[in-house]
């Protein structure tokens, strides 16, 4: 009943192919965008900031990149860590030899060095297929993984061999570096994350979400219809990383205020994988549920039992974390195998007739 | 659409030629030295016993296969090697046996990927959607609606094609064939696993389809019935090699064709 | 051109004036190939029977030995320490058929691949858990397996050859030969193959898809023990050997994922040519190559061969 419909006919094409058509649809995205502008940056909790959301909205559009490739796409990738590092490490030399071009252009700079290695590690694409192409993606993690440490020049041939972020300011206001606020760089990864999604969303309704579905689902028939197959794969690996980039560069440089090689592991890999598979492949949506349930559970974990007044040790609620997380991705697959968007879907269906049952 | 080299085909002249192709597979040889033609604007049934070499036939004018042997000439261009997307390019769509369709995607969207040829916006404004983007979605999404009309599906267009019955996937896989406004259409079995009224729908859109936009058509079909009906002439294959070809009553009574596939009527 | 003489003549120099150092590269890349081998036949074991790509088959195997130190280590005597993991490993494939494969039969094969990435994870909490996370010795001694080498004499030098290795080797090939036996001769062996092929077809031709299932579980989880003991006997036993087991995909990649002897043959050249790779270019290039060289060399290998060394190569019908 809170989710009818009925009575919002559409009168044009456009208006049919609106990305969100429903009404309720459209005032929960309003609603859910105040809440993230105005209200969480108002509650002042650097907690909740630094610990949950902005991590929560590095790994969300790392997600998005990964959704896009893997979801979207059919083309399996164990590489996001690599290429979020590429990003990474791509923003650093750039803030660090250039340092009078605002930070902010830098980041987004980066994910184009990012989706040049996807693409150079995409080549493989044209002539192998499916899970086979997931080592391409295996090499290209471990290969840069490597890099990042064997490659001083990246890191500024810093003894530690990470990097630190320097202080950078924006509009007059410091973005990254230890004098940042966490409301600060909060508000700079909520824009850049809102706008980055509005963008592969525009791409994924049109003609080449289109093409990359087709691609997933029968690629036979994709070249049949006259998709060319190469180049489709290709920008998809590029757009993906792109996306990935920009998340890597923002969790050095917004999130943690330095990285090192150990931050962009095949571990990573698997995290974002794991948010794409419990989101929702192929869901934008989905991408952030997935993102918000991995990242955000350990987090309760690690929490509950404090806040039930048992005492566990921090390494046992570590294994209980890595237990639980494992059984509900079992769980999940068991239950809902297209993740926790197709999960919000059947809710609002529910909506929808409530209060009957169908 | 007109790839270089090729020329304008007038009605009643061939617009594909098939001389001495031979396909072998290994050992298996699907299709041996066979020629014939397709007139543009005709309906033409390639009919024969199962394993005789009628879907490779198919795979071979559309590019998959490349014939060990023999020259192709679509259009007045000969070719030797044709990539399937070239095909596509070149005005050739097809529909298949196991129903070829994108099914993590609805109807809709399955029948505007068949526009995927004719839609040019760029990367950048794909990006950005409003503007030319939506311009040229909405444009084809007109087209599209038509063909939804045509084939009477608008009720089930953005269902997901997975959920679908069996006969109304054939129909979006046809409608996303015509999408591609293609010169020669390839049908492979497109009534098979109708019932008699959904055969005789989709017996009307192929002639519809004949007559109205003046598509030319080359169809496999078992249905002696619908063969004889629909098509203008038929070509008759067994064990890969063509055995008789000519117009529906002089196949009917073809000694070949009846000892090979038809059998005698009781 | 210096670069150019670096790369590739030097080495090849190299291996030429010390013929002896050449020999025992290549026995220690045949022996960490036979390694790389075991545990990817236990990949090829359930992918063969299952379709099911078992990533958690890297951590069965840390899994496995940990049991068995820690068993060890409580009190028990080593032999039955050894029966009791193989009664957990028994267990253990039990559990993942009731709780895992039962409820996901028929799901697309990418569904049960990444329900053993969620199995992966519960190990390794609970191993941790149970078990600590430190590196374990294992008990090598009590399980009467060789220790010490036998130094050969040759080509101007000598090659020492650990006895453990060819201890490991022998195993390998011994647990090859039983299954390549086992899934071509018998009754039980065809059925697995069938199940390989098509859920449905086995169940309607009346294969108990759940006890297969659960032989071939702990037919891996046997092989993930032996690898895990051979592994340990000659490093320690840590969650370290989880990420040297992604090596296997290389392996896996060279042999064909339903390959029992492919999967020996790839290990062996996935090990002997990132030995190689490793000691005669690694010092061009910096230490520590022998991370990714294993998924370069298998990613050239692919974009010669698509489906693999062994693989079957798929032809789509249409």
């Amino acid at each position: 009943m809170f989710y009818r419909e009925a009575g919002q006919y559409k009168t044009s094409y456009a208006a049919d192919q609106a990305i969100f058509p429903v009404l309720q649809d459209r005032l929960g995205l309003i609603a859910i965008l105040i809440v993230a502008f105005v209200v969480i940056p108002l509650s002042g909790n650097e907690f909740l900031l630094q610990a949950v959301m902005i991590p929560f909205l590095v790994f969300a559009l790392a997600t998005i990149g990964l959704n896009l490739l893997t979801g979207y796409t059919g083309l399996l990738s164990l590489g996001t860590g690599a290429f979020m590092g590429v990003g990474a490490y791509a923003c650093y030399k750039l803030a660090t030899v250039f340092p009078q071009v605002n930070i902010l252009i830098w980041v987004v700079v980066s994910g184009f060095f990012a989706a040049g290695i996807g693409v150079v590690f995409g080549l493989p694409s044209l002539r192998i297929k499916g899970f086979y192409l997931a080592v391409a993606t295996l090499a290209a993690q471990f290969f840069l993984s490597w890099c990042f440490i064997r490659i001083p020049w990246l890191y500024n041939y810093n003894i530690s061999a990470a990097i630190e972020v320097p202080t950078r300011t924006a509009f007059g206001v410091p973005v990254t570096g230890p004098t940042a606020t966490p409301v600060t760089r909060y508000l700079v990864v909520l824009s850049i994350v809102v706008a980055m999604t509005w963008l592969a969303s525009n791409l994924v309704h049109g003609r080449i979400g289109r093409m990359w579905m087709a691609v997933r689902d029968m690629d036979i028939a994709a070249e049949l219809i006259g998709i060319k197959l190469y180049r489709t794969k290709l920008l998809a690996f590029a757009v993906s990383s792109f996306y990935c980039g920009v998340a890597g560069a923002m969790l050095a440089f917004l999130w943690l205020g330095a990285a090192e090689s150990e931050s962009f592991n095949i571990n990573q890999s698997f995290l974002v994988l794991f948010m794409v598979i419990i989101g929702g492949l192929g869901s934008l949506t989905g991408s952030f549920f997935g993102a918000l349930f991995i990242w955000g559970l350990p987090i309760v974990l690690r929490n509950a039992p404090g806040a039930f007044g048992l005492s566990i040790t921090a390494a046992t609620v570590e294994h209980i974390t890595f237990m639980v997380v494992g059984a509900l991705i079992v769980f999940f697959l068991i239950v809902e195998p297209n993740g926790l968007a197709r999960l919000w879907q059947i809710g609002k269906q529910k909506l929808r007739v409530w209060p009957f049952p169908y | 659409m007109r790839a270089r080299g090729q020329v304008d085909v007038a009605a009643g002249e061939a617009i594909l030629s098939i001389e001495n192709v031979s396909l072998a597979f290994g050992g298996v040889k699907a299709l041996t030295d066979v020629s014939f033609d397709i007139r543009k604007g005709e309906i033409r049934a390639i009919i024969g016993p199962n394993g005789a070499g009628k879907t490779s036939m198919l795979n071979v004018i559309n590019g998959f296969y490349q014939p060990q042997q023999g020259k192709i000439t679509f259009k007045g261009k000969p070719r030797t090697k044709m990539r399937p997307h070239e095909a596509a390019r070149g005005g050739i769509a097809r529909t298949f046996q196991n129903v070829a369709l994108f099914r993590g995607m609805s109807a809709l969207d399955n029948i505007m990927a068949g526009r995927s040829l004719a839609m040019h916006v760029n990367f950048f404004w794909q990006l950005l959607r409003y503007g030319p983007a939506m311009a040229e979605e909405v444009a084809h999404r007109r087209r599209v609606e038509e063909i939804i009309d045509f084939l009477e599906i608008a009720h089930i267009r953005k269902v997901q094609v997975g959920r679908l019955p069996y006969g109304l996937q054939k129909r979006v896989e046809l409608g996303r064939a015509l999408a591609m406004e293609p010169e020669l259409l390839l049908l492979d079995e497109p009534m098979a696993g109708m019932n008699l009224e959904e055969k005789e729908d989709m017996s009307r859109f192929i002639i519809d389809v004949n007559n109205q936009f003046g598509t030319t058509i080359a169809l496999i079909e078992h249905d002696m019935g619908v063969v004889m009906d629909l098509s203008d002439r038929v070509v008759v294959l067994d064990y890969g090699r063509k055995i008789a070809d000519g117009t529906p009553e002089q196949i009917k009574s073809n000694q070949a064709v009846i000892d090979a596939y038809l059998g005698v009527a009781r | 051109m210096d670069l150019l003489y670096q790369i590739f003549i030097d080495p090849f120099v190299q291996m030429g004036t010390a013929p002896d150092l050449l020999v025992q590269t290549l026995w220690e890349g045949l022996v960490s190939g036979v390694l790389y081998a075991l545990i990817a036949l236990g990949f090829v074991l359930i992918f063969k029977a299952s379709g099911v790509f078992n990533f958690a088959q890297g951590i069965m195997v840390v899994f496995a030995a940990l049991t068995l130190v820690g068993l060890y280590e409580k009190g028990v005597p080593a032999f039955l320490a050894l029966a009791l993991t193989v009664v957990v490993m028994l267990g253990l494939a039990v559990l993942v058929e009731r709780l895992m494969l039962r409820p996901l039969v028929n799901q697309p094969d990418i569904v049960l691949f990444m329900a053993t990435f969620g199995l992966t994870y519960v190990l390794i909490g609970l191993g941790e858990m149970i078990f600590g996370g430190d590196p374990k010795v294992m008990i090598a001694d009590q399980l009467y397996l060789p220790r010490g080498a036998i130094d050969v004499q040759m080509l101007g030098g000598f090659v020492s050859l650990q006895k453990i290795d060819i201890a490991a080797a022998v195993i390998a090939s011994l647990m090859v030969a039983a299954l390549a036996v086992f899934f071509q001769k018998t009754r039980i062996g065809r059925a697995l193959r069938a199940v390989a092929d098509s859920h449905k077809a086995a169940l309607s031709v009346g294969i108990s898809l759940e006890q297969i299932w659960v032989v071939v579980w702990f037919a891996a989880g046997i092989v993930a023990l032996a690898t895990g003991i051979m592994w340990g006997a000659r490093s320690n036993v840590s969650f370290a050997l989880e990420i040297v087991s992604l090596k296997a995909l290389p392996v896996l990649i060279l042999g064909g994922f339903t390959s029992i002897p492919g999967a020996i043959v790839g290990g062996i050249i996935i090990g002997v040519g990132e030995k190689l790779g490793e000691f005669y270019w690694g010092p061009l290039l910096g230490s520590g190559i022998e991370s990714w060289l294993a998924y370069m060399i298998a990613l050239i290998f692919l974009l010669f061969r698509p489906q693999g060394l062994f693989g079957e190569r798929i032809i789509e019908r249409i």
